[in-house]
């Protein structure tokens, strides 16, 4: 509980310390952080609880993204249209892919998932009515708060409300009867049947939660960058959420948002040219000596290095 | 309770189960005994679901469940153990429990409530403990504890979703003599509230427990019958118990 309220302190002065730094960047950059912390934490739920490798999470998340772009560029600007409406085409799509993805299991679920969300990509790349290769260009972010989200202070906060929301959220249905089916079937999913419980069902669905709340931080995503580009449904964007929750720590909770911060940190620590110079360019080698440590010295991750509880 | 009706699955040209006609009738201890590879174990992962018959009929309290797929069987009531220990490793020996009485107790499709709360499934999980003789074990991780009290976790995981009929396999396997004599003290009790079908290598607990014997030889069921004639069946001491019956014959 107080490691949680260090948490919320540092959370929502981050913005307001920046201010005072005056380094108004790093604000955009704090929300950039949060809307993967979430992507993240969605992934994780099917990844860490659900023993799920899903390889294609970039479909949903940038479903989410894209459905909010149409939707922009078509005038339907309102939060409280687009915002749904990226979450339910999000579960859709998750619906369709899972349901014929989780016929499959161990590699061919990753390669099954890795290849329906690079079918999106591709066709996201070919749809030149909205922008093919190029993307496309938001006038700007969604409205109907009252308040313009274009304050990079009303969209930190905005976008830190709905995080906080999704990870109570998620933290209730870990904890929830269903929580405890899908970590069960993860364990012994032959068992889990034995016992009773329809194994595909309760994947099925974890499956669908997973892509909805990615879908809600894929429209974030389109928000915070008023762009939408098929590169948020490229296999590269899969991976990176993967490496998020392996660097933070799979089915630990905090797992996510952990690997987000820490991997955004990195790239944005390594990229930039104050400490490497020159040699910035190739800040992905940095990176990947820091994840191989990682990998190798707290195998159970960020999260689960510094947490007592076994697993 | 239990009918299967010439039921069989083939591996490639093995017939791993061949014609099979098997009544199991309630209330009884029903001992499936035979060689090793006889098809025993194919022969329980067909009641139970987990393979598909290839030809067959399986009537399980008057319903044809042969198509069921095996977590419509367990609903139905027809619960098993594994062979090779099949448990929730990384959850506590309670939870284990919990889980598998949650699987027949209301909807699982409940994403907001915890179910930390909801006492009547521990209470009820904390009752199967007792039963299994794990209660000391109750907040040890599944995966901590021996390989003997891993075997009754097995056995109260079946218990657990409160079944009619309970398939044991090997109950009784790699198990010493004194977890052996509480296993069969368990099935001892188990019968009071199911019927059993149970596959067991451990020719004094199938003849102290059974009420009636069926023997599998090579697919093939050779003779079902009660303990005394199966004891005495020519066919029977040819083909399998031979040597075994004489040990258990002698005084």
């Amino acid at each position: 509980m107080k490691k949680l309220i260090i948490l919320a302190v540092i959370a929502c002065a981050f913005p307001l310390v920046m201010h005072a730094m005056g380094q108004q960047f790093y604000i955009s950059f704090g929300t950039r952080v949060l809307i993967y912390a979430m992507a993240a934490a969605s992934l994780n739920l099917v990844l860490g609880y659900g023993g799920m490798v899903s390889f294609g999470h970039a479909a949903f998340f940038g479903a989410g993204a894209y459905v909010v772009g149409i939707l922009s560029v078509e005038g339907v600007r309102s939060l409280w249209l687009a915002w749904p409406a990226a979450i339910v085409v999000a579960a859709l799509a998750a619906a369709l892919i899972g349901a014929i993805s989780l016929r499959t299991r161990g590699v061919y679920f990753i390669m099954i998932t890795l290849a329906f969300a690079q079918m999106m990509y591709y066709v996201f790349v070919s749809l030149k009515a909205y922008g093919g290769d190029d993307g496309l260009s938001l006038p700007g972010r969604s409205t109907g708060l009252g308040v313009s989200l274009s304050n990079e202070f009303v969209w930190y906060y905005t976008v830190l409300i709905l995080l906080t929301a999704i990870l109570f959220l998620l933290h209730r249905l870990l904890g929830s009867r269903f929580g405890r089916v899908i970590e069960a079937i993860r364990e012994n999913e032959t068992r889990a049947q034995a016992i009773g419980y329809p194994v595909y069902r309760y994947q099925l669905a974890c499956f669908v939660i997973s892509g909805a709340i990615a879908g809600l931080a894929g429209a974030l995503l389109a928000n915070q960058t008023s762009y939408v580009g098929p590169a948020a449904l490229h296999w590269v964007q899969s991976g990176t959420l993967m490496i998020m929750v392996i660097l933070g720590g799979v089915g630990r909770f905090w797992g996510g948002p952990v690997g987000a911060v820490v991997l955004l940190s990195l790239e944005e620590l390594f990229s930039g040219s104050s400490l490497l110079g020159p040699y910035a360019l190739h800040w992905q080698l940095p990176v990947g000596v820091i994840l191989l440590a990682v990998v190798l010295f707290a195998p159970r991750g960020i999260a689960g290095a510094f947490s007592q509880k076994p697993q | 309770m239990l009918s299967l009706k010439n039921l069989s699955k083939r591996f490639g040209g093995v017939a791993a189960v061949d014609g099979v006609d098997l009544e199991v009738a309630a209330g009884e201890v029903h001992a499936l005994i035979g060689p090793n590879g006889a098809g025993k174990t194919t022969l329980i992962h067909l009641i139970s679901g987990s393979l598909a018959s290839d030809s067959g009929k399986i009537l399980f309290l008057e319903k044809n469940t042969t198509h069921l797929p095996p977590h419509a069987r367990v609903t139905a009531g027809l619960a098993r153990s594994y062979q090779i220990t099949s448990i929730f490793k990384r959850f506590s020996v309670l939870d284990n429990l919990a889980l598998a009485v949650q699987a027949r107790s209301g909807s699982s499709f409940s994403f907001w409530k915890p179910v930390a709360r909801e006492t009547a499934l521990f209470e009820e999980a904390r009752s199967i403990l007792k039963e299994i003789g794990l209660v000391e074990k109750s907040e040890f991780l599944a995966s901590t504890l021996a390989h003997g009290e891993q075997r009754a976790l097995e056995v109260g995981l079946a218990l657990a979703t409160r079944p009619r009929l309970v398939l044991l396999d090997e109950p009784m396997a790699g198990m010493g003599p004194e977890e052996a004599k509480r296993t069969i003290e368990l099935i001892g009790r188990i019968r009071e509230k199911a019927t059993v079908l149970l596959v067991e290598h451990d020719m004094g607990a199938v003849f102290r427990l059974a009420d009636r014997i069926s023997v599998m030889v090579d697919g093939r069921l050779i003779a079902t019958g009660a303990p005394e004639a199966i004891r005495l069946n020519s066919e029977v001491r040819k083909a399998y118990l031979g040597d075994e019956l004489a040990a258990e014959s002698a005084p």
